[in-house]
């Protein structure tokens, strides 16, 4: 296995059940994330997306399993891994512009005054809040003003790698269009890494440069990898156009619909449980010898 | 009449109630006072001023008048103006009141924060709270030896333990999502208790504070009496044996606005630090 920027080692996690026994979310998953890369990982409600997220930000500790990160084993939170929170998570007693300047005061301990509110401001003006807006508080603004205030504080801290939480789960599909294209720039703009959680198919292939499929649990594993062969810059109405969409969108489609199901409950016989890499790409110049990607004909080509 | 808002008719209406129970308790006085007047016999005897007659408002009035257009005169011991009496009580409930501060918020945050010191510490406060702050007056009068102080405990005692339940009570129901912000932001302790807790605990520890300060209101007033020499409770104590019972009322009510005041000014401060999630 080669060296990624983020590595996930054989990692497993298991709660008391309530019953006295135990129940094993998922066990030896093994993955990696590539500097500047955009990963987004979709699975069923439960599978433990949460929790593996949980554990890339340092807030809980896996039963076991290491992450490391630039090859530094993560031993708790830090300002290196920003996260946004599946319900924003501001502090509704600051305002919307005290929430940013909140997380750039600790990131940056010797800034002035002057430069914080800067710095502030300007993030908060790449994800479209500008003038009074950025005074009110959270209360006083809408769901997708606050989760837009919850991006610009992650990004403000220009943490090497940015974990999402379902960020546009509570959001109408307007709005969710909006912020993701917003998220984009923000991100093209910076190049940070970015491990993003959703349910949402759409949102997964116009966002990721990799998007990671997991199993249902209990024993939940991370079955595969799907590259997002479609370059770069994408918009909403433009992919939809691209020749690869959706036979991408239709393998996602057959793997949360049904393998997910049928993958379910499998106990790793190997010890590291790497997922399998799928490439689906029906623009290559190459003769394919599958140009009609099927789930049960993948198999093939999985390597 | 429709067309006042609800803030002018309820004004209207305490207005209106006011001038009708002074009305009435005025003329119930004066009847009873001219009932008795017209007996000669009993004037010749001195008998009239024997039973001496609740005051009529009139009188109250006048008797405010007096004492609020020189509330600081002091003229010995036993005639000290009815500001220097409240001075006296206020600085007591203060004093107090800010040594429970003291001791409740720290103690409140960690009991909040550590579910040991909670269990710990819980079956002492089941047995001190429920005390009456009065009981401790003579324990507290033998080993402080000295009135004021014991006063000002008795104070502390009362106001300590709204202030710490629900100091604790704030703090641990702090959202995780608030303590993991302050985590991923690598804040210390301290700076996690100053910038997160705190704020997000203020409203519910400015309740128990609100509670506190009316507590020790009530209480300072019969401490006075027990205690003795200075303050409103001793003035209220001090004019009732000089059957002096226009400055009683006078200083009843001085006892209410001054009360009234404290709330304010904790609800206030309430409001202030109250947010809308
Ligand atoms: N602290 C805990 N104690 C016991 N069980 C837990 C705990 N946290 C999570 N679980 C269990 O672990 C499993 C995975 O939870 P997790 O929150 O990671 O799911 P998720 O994939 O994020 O789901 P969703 O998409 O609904 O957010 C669930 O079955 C959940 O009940
Ligand atoms: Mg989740």
């Amino acid at each position: 296995m080669h060296k990624h920027f983020l590595s996930i080692e054989r990692l497993t996690q298991t709660f008391p059940d309530g019953k006295g026994g135990t129940l094993t979310v998922f066990e030896n998953a093994s993955f990696g994330i590539g500097k500047g890369e955009f990963v987004c990982i979709l699975g069923h409600s439960g599978c433990g997306k949460s929790t593996i997220m949980n554990v890339l930000a340092g807030l809980s500790v896996p039963t076991s399993g290491v992450v490391k990160m630039d090859g530094v084993a993560v031993s708790g939170p830090s300002l290196d891994r920003g996260v946004v929170f599946q319900n924003y998570s501001l502090l509704p007693w600051l305002s919307a512009l005290k929430n940013v300047t909140f997380g750039v005061k600790a990131r940056y301990r010797d800034w002035s005054r002057e430069k914080v509110l800067e710095h502030a401001t300007k993030y908060l003006a790449m994800v479209g809040l500008e003038g009074d807006v950025i005074h009110r508080k959270p209360s006083q603004l809408s769901g997708g003003m606050r989760q837009r205030v919850s991006i610009a504080r992650a990004f403000a801290n220009q943490p090497k790698l940015l974990l999402l939480d379902e960020p546009f789960g509570a959001l109408d599909a307007l709005t969710r269009g909006t912020i993701q294209e917003e998220l984009l720039k923000v991100w093209s703009q910076t190049e940070q890494t970015v491990f993003m959680i959703t349910h949402d198919i759409d949102e997964a292939i116009l966002l990721a440069d990799r998007i990671l499929l997991m199993t249902n649990g209990p024993f939940a594993r991370v079955a595969e990898s799907v590259e997002i062969t479609i370059s770069r810059p994408r918009t909403r109405t433009e992919i939809v156009d691209h020749p690869n969409y959706y036979a991408i969108r239709n393998h996602l489609v057959q793997f949360l619909g049904k393998r997910s199901r049928d993958l379910a409950g499998q106990r790793s016989e190997v010890e590291s449980q790497s997922p399998d890499t799928v490439r689906i790409d029906l623009s290559e110049t190459t003769p394919d010898p599958e140009p009609k990607p099927s789930p049960t004909r993948l198999k093939a080509v999985n390597g | 009449m429709q067309s006042l808002s609800v803030n002018k008719r309820a004004a209207i209406l305490s207005f209106v109630m006011l001038v009708v129970i002074l009305g009435v308790w005025e003329i119930a006085i004066t009847r009873q006072v001219i009932g008795e007047a017209l007996t000669e016999y009993e004037i010749l005897m001195g008998l009239g001023q024997q039973r001496s007659a609740i005051p009529p408002p009139s009188d109250v009035m006048v008797k405010a008048w007096e004492q609020l257009s020189n509330p600081f005169y002091d003229a010995g011991p036993n005639d000290k103006g009815i500001g220097i009496q409240l001075a006296y009580s206020i600085s007591r409930v203060l004093s107090g009141f800010g040594l429970a501060v003291l001791v409740a918020i720290p103690l409140g945050f960690l009991i909040g924060m550590s579910p040991v010191a909670y269990k710990a510490l819980n079956p002492f406060i089941q047995v001190l709270r429920p005390i009456s702050p009065l009981a401790w007056m003579p324990l507290a009068l033998f080993i402080i030896q000295d009135a004021n102080s014991s006063a000002i405990f008795v104070i502390f005692i009362c106001s300590v333990w709204p202030m710490l339940l629900n100091t604790a009570f704030g703090v641990a129901g702090v959202r995780t999502d608030w303590v993991n912000v302050a985590r991923t932001h690598e804040l210390g302790s301290l700076r996690t208790a100053l910038t997160v807790i705190l704020p997000a605990a203020a409203p519910t520890i400015l309740t128990g504070m609100r509670i506190s300060i009316g507590i020790a209101w009530l209480v300072i007033v019969a401490a006075e009496m027990l205690v003795g020499g200075t303050g409103i409770g001793y003035y209220v104590w001090n004019e009732w044996n000089n059957l002096d019972l226009t400055s009683v009322i006078f200083s009843i009510l001085m006892i209410g606005v001054v009360g009234m005041l404290l709330d304010a000014v904790f609800g206030t401060l309430q409001r202030a630090v109250t947010y809308a999630e």
